[in-house]
């Protein structure tokens, strides 16, 4: 018993260290012909499988089938992954408050106060212009202020790099053909666009709309024009350091303006700052400032991204 | 208001202060270094403003904290800061690690960025910090997403602003694994207003406390603080989410990943402490059982965080693997779920914040007295050639083996003291001795080779500057004091927390 035990023991020492005592009619796996085809060859195995000790038979196995294996349970885990967030995350929205019940917790007094007294506390009538630019207008910097941070970023990555490769012959600019359809359209349709862009702008406090959207606006008219005209025509007037110039004094300004109330408002200070009539252009206090501000900082930062990504300058 | 007007408004100045420097940076003209200037200054009045403010709240006698309402409405209507003990400590000490980052590695900075792109890290690093530091003051969690979003992307893009193929993938890499925990969180964040109906963290609480009395929404609150808690280890390294740490911290420029491992992984611990502490409670995280899983993740990233170290050549990246341990022993302190534990944990971030980024300098010193060589080899003997860098790295391997006198003994022997009233004592102080000892597998050697002698090289002569040596001494001092005069430190830090609650 005793010594069966320790045959058994060595032959599996053996079979894990390698070198191990040959097996009765041991088979030599003859090494691959040199012309077999490369699945075929991979199998070919050097030495004598039996010598191979268990972390070589490993590696060995990995090399074979490594990849294969590492993709199937790569991608099946992912699968699975995503199926049990997917579940988990159904089976909490299920057991969630009813949206639109009366005992939902979100219909508090937060909420209470913003439909009832928006209007006379911010002086807006559009009361999501109210609330983004005034009762949680430290979010809305915080929003801005991630625009700036992608618009810096993107700059650096894309601009600043290939400064040195771009004055080059090759890189000329591809929309310079003449398209006097295109030309056409865009001289009737851009100043409508910028109108309607300056429209939804300034009455941002009254209408649905405001800096955030108005500025998608304007970017499209200058996304336009490139497109057009070529990028050049629109250089002469937009470039590079007039874009960072632009971006940078409208979130100073903003910035400004956002602390001034900030201040005052946490100190009890006299803000200067009228509300004005509800309904009036000028009204609202600092919320039409606010949205110009937005506004240029949305539409450079958008023109922005995609002068750079099609055409790696501004 | 028990503080004076003055100290009340300091949270509101040094945000704003941080987001006007980086806002008027591109405009400035980019001469003789003035973005870099410009930074180091806006940073350095900061370090005073919270110092000040450390002092007005702990002489101040009576409450300890204030709200400050950001504009005319208060906390559940409009957005809202916080301060107290707790979070002006932090802001102070992730203001003095920046600075001390940017100046300890200016000639490495001069070096590996190309001039155009510099001005653009400086806007990049004054947003990274103002968003730090708003994460700090926040008290809207709403708020604290926003500026974790700007946390995300100036992070990723200082990793990238070296340009090289390898720096540019990390960035990559880390901006995937980055959103991912972005995502967990803002879907945390939905849920929760969805349970509560508020953004502002108080009234949170107070809903949250009345669930749990009631045993209403247990499943959907237990998602909601897994999915915050995931989403935030993943952003701040926890061991089994760390894949990206090593790449992103290691192929980056030097003052990128003292800052990053410094101060970017803290910033979101400090937000999952507050979210522990200040909106759930410490017993709803005990009801919910996700203190029991932190602490075995930090277990898990204590020991395996050093495991992987210890076969690193690059000496960039064993740091790096260090700093995955290193979050292990944050969130044990985090997982031991009682007021100690969590001030431990604090503390534990302080050591750190000075500690890595004193590494990195260190490193970036000595691989330029090597030829700019990485590897832990070419290190050799170059102790005798920047020995202020070698003395850094010779404070910073004490300080994390845990050596008596350094800042490390401090943190893990509060976080001993922390265990003893917990069940799980026995876990955490084995854990705490086995990953010491690891620690020490790794960072012996590297002193080893440092200090011995090189005989088949020439002996180089290198001309260290003042800067370096200045910020090096500060280094050095800060980890020595922490190591010896922790006490003080700690009972405020233990104050801090219980009135986060």
């Amino acid at each position: 018993m005793n010594e069966d035990l320790r045959i058994i023991w060595r032959n599996f020492f053996n079979w894990v260290m390698g070198n191990g005592a040959r097996p009765e009619n041991e088979e030599i796996i003859p090494e691959a012909p040199p012309d077999l085809p490369f699945t075929q060859k991979q199998e070919s195995r050097n030495s004598r499988f039996h010598e191979l000790t268990l972390r070589e038979r490993y590696s060995h196995w990995l090399e074979i089938h490594g990849l294969h294996l590492f993709s199937n349970v790569y991608s099946g885990m992912s699968v699975l992954i995503c199926v049990v967030i997917v579940l988990l995350l159904l089976v909490t929205v299920a057991e969630l408050p009813k949206f639109g019940s009366e005992n939902n917790p979100a219909n508090n007094e937060v909420m209470e106060r913003y439909i009832n007294s928006g209007g006379e506390e911010t002086g807006a009538k559009n009361i999501v212009s109210g609330m983004i630019l005034d009762y949680r207008a430290f979010d809305t910097f915080g929003e801005s202020a991630l625009l700036f941070t992608a618009a810096v970023s993107v700059l650096m990555l894309l601009a600043v790099s290939r400064r040195d490769s771009k004055n080059s012959p090759e890189r000329l600019h591809k929309f310079s053909q003449d398209d006097s359809i295109l030309r056409g359209v865009a001289l009737l349709s851009i100043p409508v666009i910028v109108l309607l862009g300056c429209v939804v702008i300034l009455n941002g406090h009254l209408k649905p709309g405001g800096g955030f959207s108005g500025g998608a606006i304007l970017s499209a008219a200058l996304i336009f024009a490139a497109n057009a005209y070529g990028f050049g025509s629109v250089h002469k007037f937009f470039s590079e350091r007039k874009f960072v110039i632009m971006i940078s004094s409208a979130l100073m300004i903003y910035a400004l303006l956002n602390a001034w109330s900030f201040f005052t408002g946490a100190n009890d200070f006299e803000a200067y700052i009228s509300k004005g009539a509800i309904g009036n252009i000028f009204s609202a206090g600092l919320i039409l400032p606010l949205n110009i501000c937005l506004s240029l900082i949305v539409a450079g930062i958008l023109y922005g991204f995609y002068a750079l990504f099609s055409e790696e300058e501004i | 208001m028990s503080v004076n007007i003055f100290a009340y408004n300091i949270p509101f100045i040094s945000i704003f202060l941080m987001m006007l420097a980086a806002i008027i940076t591109p405009i400035l003209p980019n001469r003789k270094r003035i973005p870099e200037k410009l930074s180091c200054a806006v940073v350095f009045v900061n370090v005073i403003l919270s110092a000040y403010l450390i002092y007005v709240l702990t002489n101040s006698g009576g409450s300890l904290t204030f709200n400050f309402a950001m504009g005319n409405f208060p906390a559940p209507w409009g957005n809202e800061l916080r301060a107290g003990p707790l979070e002006a400590i932090l802001s102070f000490a992730f203001c003095v690690s920046m600075l001390l980052s940017l100046m300890g590695n200016s000639d490495s900075t001069a070096e590996d960025i190309p001039e155009k792109r510099r001005v653009i890290f400086c806007v990049l690093v004054n947003l990274l910090t103002a968003s730090l530091l708003a994460l700090t003051y926040t008290n809207d969690i709403f708020t604290a997403y926003v500026f974790i979003e700007i946390n995300t992307i100036a992070a990723c893009a200082i990793v990238a602003v070296k340009e090289s193929p390898e720096s540019i993938r990390a960035a990559l890499r880390y901006m995937i694994m980055s959103s991912v925990g972005s995502g967990l969180l803002l879907i945390a964040i939905c849920l929760l207003y969805d349970l509560t109906g508020h953004l502002s963290m108080q009234n949170m609480n107070l809903v949250i406390k009345n669930l749990i009395a009631n045993r209403e929404y247990i499943m959907p609150l237990t998602v909601a603080l897994a999915l915050a808690t995931i989403g935030l280890a993943i952003k701040s390294a926890l061991y089994p989410f760390a894949s990206w740490l090593p790449d992103a911290h290691g192929n980056s420029t030097n003052v990128s990943s003292a800052i990053l491992s410094g101060l970017v992984l803290k910033g979101h611990i400090f937000l999952l402490i507050k979210i522990f502490v200040r909106v759930f409670g410490l017993e709803a995280i005990h009801d919910l059982r996700m203190d029991n899983i932190i602490f075995a993740l930090g277990i898990i990233a204590m020991i395996m965080g050093s495991v992987n170290a210890l076969s690193q050549v690059n000496v960039k990246r064993m740091i790096a693997w260090s700093s995955v341990a290193q979050v292990g022993y944050i969130f044990l302190g985090i997982g031991l779920n009682t007021n100690a534990g969590i001030a431990a944990a604090c503390l534990h971030i302080i050591v750190h914040a000075t500690v890595k980024p004193m590494l990195y300098a260190a490193v970036s010193g000595l691989s330029s007295a090597a030829g700019h060589s990485k590897s832990l080899h070419a290190l050799m003997g170059t102790f005798y050639v920047n020995r202020w860098a070698g003395l850094g790295l010779i404070a910073g391997a004490f300080s994390m083996m845990g050596i008596p006198a350094f800042a490390g003994f401090a943190s893990k022997l509060s976080l001993m003291l922390a265990s003893f009233d917990s069940p799980v004592m026995i876990f955490s102080l084995a854990a705490l001795v086995t990953s010491s000892v690891l620690n020490a597998l790794y960072y012996v050697p590297a002193v080893i080779v440092v200090l011995t002698h090189d005989k088949t090289k020439p002996k180089v002569h290198m001309n260290v500057s003042m800067i370096y040596k200045i910020s090096m001494g500060i280094f050095i001092a800060l980890t020595i004091y922490l190591g010896l005069f922790c006490v003080t430190l700690l009972r405020l830090l233990t104050r801090g927390v219980i009135v986060l609650g």
